[in-house]
């Protein structure tokens, strides 16, 4: 029974942060301007260390956690450089 | 995990069903609003509630399944909430500096800049 209802919400949470980052990809796709673009892909890696996390759960496996981590913080640091670009128009002055 | 007892995988699914439905929520609002400015804040929804929910959800289940209590999910938590606002902040002052620079009549205009400089500064010595 317990399992059965875990089972249910691991399967909804990975269907709805899958349609999650299938939205994000469409805002990539057609975002009119370059900060859009930026913002889903930021939103796209948020969702994607969800999706890590909660695929983790349901495999009882330690090491996708700690992909979710290294996702989380690649992605801060990618998000940073773009929107340093979008700035100045280059990364390292 | 098969003697998980009922009222825990509950209260674990109330919480995944909870972050995850947030997250579709905020990249459903991302893709439906109208200017960059009120999209800056849909994807918060993911970040905040629907992040929390499922780091909570998953350090139920890993204290359970390991007989012991396990916070490493609060790592993850807490590197988005110091991140994302820094990420959203800069985003916002980069389209801004853009649609001025392009002379955007839907962007307050920049104020004149403050050329007297603070009390506090430095006294320039003649050379």
């Amino acid at each position: 029974m317990s399992q059965m209802i875990l089972n249910a919400a691991l399967i909804y949470a990975q269907v709805a942060l899958g349609a999650a980052a299938c939205l994000a990809g469409l805002r990539i796709l057609h975002g009119p301007r370059a900060q859009d673009r930026v913002l889903a892909l930021d939103t796209l890696y948020i969702v994607a260390m969800l999706l890590f996390l909660v695929t983790g759960m349901r495999l009882g496996s330690l090491f996708l956690f700690e992909a979710a981590m290294v996702v989380a913080v690649m992605g801060f640091v990618a998000s940073v450089a773009l929107a340093k670009f979008l700035f100045r128009g280059e990364v390292i002055e | 995990m098969t003697d998980l007892p009922v009222w825990l995988s509950l209260l674990i699914a109330a919480f995944l069903v909870l972050g995850s439905t947030l997250a579709l929520i905020g990249a459903w609002g991302f893709l439906r609003l109208r200017s960059f400015y009120d999209r800056l804040h849909a994807p918060t929804l993911a970040t905040s509630w629907g992040t929390g929910g499922i780091v909570i959800a998953s350090m139920l289940l890993a204290s359970w399944t390991q007989d012991r209590i396990v916070m490493h999910e609060i790592v993850v938590g807490a590197a988005l909430l110091a991140t994302v606002p820094v990420t959203l902040m800069l985003l916002g002052r980069a389209a801004l500096h853009r649609d001025r620079s392009e002379g955007s009549t839907e962007v307050p205009a920049a104020r004149t800049p403050d050329t007297t400089p603070p009390s506090d500064a430095p006294l320039k010595e003649p050379r």
